[in-house]
């Protein structure tokens, strides 16, 4: 066989498997779906006849606005304005306090959970371990038993943000710690250091700006999550909303959404901003 | 050995400022900063009442729930538990597919390299937006209001804001390409949509299923909770068993969750770098 037939031969072999493992994968992937359709109940009548409930759903929240009277149609759409911005402003204060406790709780908890930094396997461990429980169950089952345990309000949703934002972003800042050049550390030391006096003043200055951008993306997410913590009485516009949509009160639901969604667009382009500053003014 | 040449403090201090003491400006910025970072911490640390006495009484009550956890059992109820976990499982997967199959298009049509048309891509990027900026658990609500009980309504949530980030992945994905391949197959005089299917789509193939592969990971984890708001799933379950203060059955419950979203990870993760490495 010549040099070319022989390529020609591997090449066409290759493709011949290429194909076999798509078409394997493929059927795997279209038996997993078919299941999963199954499972969650889903069939063509049922989306024949859901869709066009959604979409009757969808119309009947859109409020009437005529041209003649456009402000008075406003008016009468956001007639609880007052009322809801202080709600959301209830709920960014939950976001934020949330996000600072979390916050405070990560930077302290990720310097034992850094490979390099911890001191003994144990302690390493239990760090690690804690930081994935508490970033592994969502918001709103803590929500749910904080409601329980602290009462109606917005305490329990600040807590709940505040465990679960620790997790994740101990992670963050122990991944940022794992990163961080040894070198000053083992100064230090070498000048008779302990392990804190070492942590603060070798590390925390080069992981700063990290842990400050890291917190400042936590914010963004977190405001979307506590917006809806009110669902199980945790305060905010989340408990109005739900009102709204269990009441069927078309009309406030995409006036609240509406809202909602100008809030989130608003803090994310501030808190980029904010981002790109602070990354310039501390690198 | 180098000896450095003698310098005064004062002609030092006049050579670099900076390394002395941060301009005044700088300096008080930098309060003003803390100051209205720490009176808007006071603030809502007034305004969500967190007085230590109440954080005491919480924390005492807290404990006696987890007294009452221990230990997490499942008291008969292991077959219901499970199939809710399945089901929680299924309307992520199923969820992420249908968000996938609406997110291909809005994703070519909210690309700039594709439409050419400014006002047609800038509306498809704000309805991507506005999906998106939505929480998947009030879509729930909605839906579950709009279509009744049952996961139906969950599969729904998360597919309808996961079509708007999706969308918005994939026009980023689609805009980032290599234009030189669009060009080549252009000029052999494919069509439009044939420069499309062969330059574009092998380019943003990998990217599409590493951007859907991460997402169907999220949404387990949301999936977890859609039950909350009567959305099907283990959510269900877990605020059911709450309301009626079986707190052994909630750890229960809770460790589930925890097996299953590690379990997601695992896979996915391993699924991911095969796809990103390419199998040969």
């Amino acid at each position: 066989m010549s040099d070319v037939a022989a390529f020609e031969h591997a090449w066409q072999a290759r493709g011949r498997r290429r194909r076999r493992d798509a078409l394997a994968g493929g059927a795997a992937l279209l038996v997993l779906l078919a299941a999963s359709f199954v499972v969650s109940e889903i069939n063509p009548a049922r989306l024949a006849e859901g869709l066009p409930g959604i979409a009757r759903y969808a119309a009947g929240t859109l409020p009437v606005l005529r041209p003649r009277t456009l402000v008075a149609d406003l008016g009468e759409w956001y007639w609880g304005l007052g009322r809801w911005l202080v709600l959301l402003g209830d709920t960014l204060l939950i976001a934020f306090a949330g996000t600072v406790l979390g916050a405070l709780a990560a930077a302290l908890l990720s310097f034992p959970a850094s490979r390099t930094l911890a001191r003994g396997r144990a302690v390493y461990f239990v760090a690690r371990r804690g930081l994935e429980i508490a970033r592994t169950v969502p918001e709103l089952v803590y929500a749910l038993i904080f409601v329980y345990a602290f009462g109606l309000g917005p305490l329990p949703g600040v807590l709940a943000i505040a465990v679960h934002s620790a997790g994740a972003l101990g992670k963050l800042f122990a991944e940022a710690n794992e990163n961080a050049d040894l070198g000053p550390l083992d100064g230090l030391y070498a000048a008779g250091a302990t392990w804190a006096i070492g942590m603060r003043y070798a590390i925390v200055p080069q992981v700063l700006p990290a842990f400050l951008s890291y917190t400042l993306l936590r914010f963004e997410i977190n405001v979307r999550a506590s917006a809806v913590l009110g669902f199980v009485g945790a305060g905010g516009i989340g408990h109005e909303l739900y009102t709204v949509i269990r009441q069927f009160i078309y009309v406030d639901i995409s006036a609240i959404v509406l809202l909602l969604i100008a809030t989130v667009v608003v803090i994310d382009l501030a808190c980029e901003r904010l981002r790109h500053r602070v990354i310039g003014a501390l690198a | 050995m180098i000896v450095p040449p003698p310098l005064d403090v004062a002609a030092a201090r006049h050579l670099a400022p900076a390394a002395f003491a941060r301009p005044l400006g700088a300096r008080l910025r930098r309060a003003g900063a803390w100051l209205v970072f720490l009176a808007v911490l006071a603030v809502a640390l007034w305004r969500v009442d967190l007085s230590p006495a109440r954080l005491i009484a919480g924390i005492g009550k807290l404990g006696w729930l987890l007294a009452l956890m221990m230990p997490p059992a499942h008291n008969g109820w292991l077959a219901e538990f499970s199939w809710a976990m399945l089901q929680t499982v299924a309307m992520a997967l199923a969820g992420t597919a249908l968000a996938m199959i609406a997110a291909v298009p809005l994703g070519f049509l909210g690309a700039r390299n594709v439409v050419p048309v400014g006002l047609l891509h800038f509306g498809f990027r704000r309805v991507s937006d506005g999906l998106r900026g939505v929480d998947t658990l009030i879509w729930a609500l909605m839906f579950v209001n709009a279509v009744g009980l049952g996961p139906f309504a969950g599969v729904m949530a998360i597919a309808v804001s996961d079509a708007g980030t999706l969308g918005k992945l994939f026009a980023e994905a689609v805009e980032n390409v290599d234009r030189r391949p669009v060009e080549g197959v252009r000029a052999a005089g494919a069509s439009r949509l044939q420069a499309i299917r062969f330059a574009i789509l092998p380019q943003v193939f990998p990217v599409l299923l590493s951007h859907v592969l991460y997402y169907l990971e999220s949404n387990t984890r949301s999936a977890t909770i859609l039950g909350v708001v009567g959305a099907g799933g283990i959510g269900f379950q877990l605020a059911e068993r709450i309301r009626l203060n079986h707190w052994n059955e909630v750890a229960f419950i809770i460790l589930m969750i925890l097996a299953a979203v590690t379990a997601i990870d695992a896979c996915s993760k391993a699924v991911r770098l095969r796809v990103i490495r390419g199998a040969p």
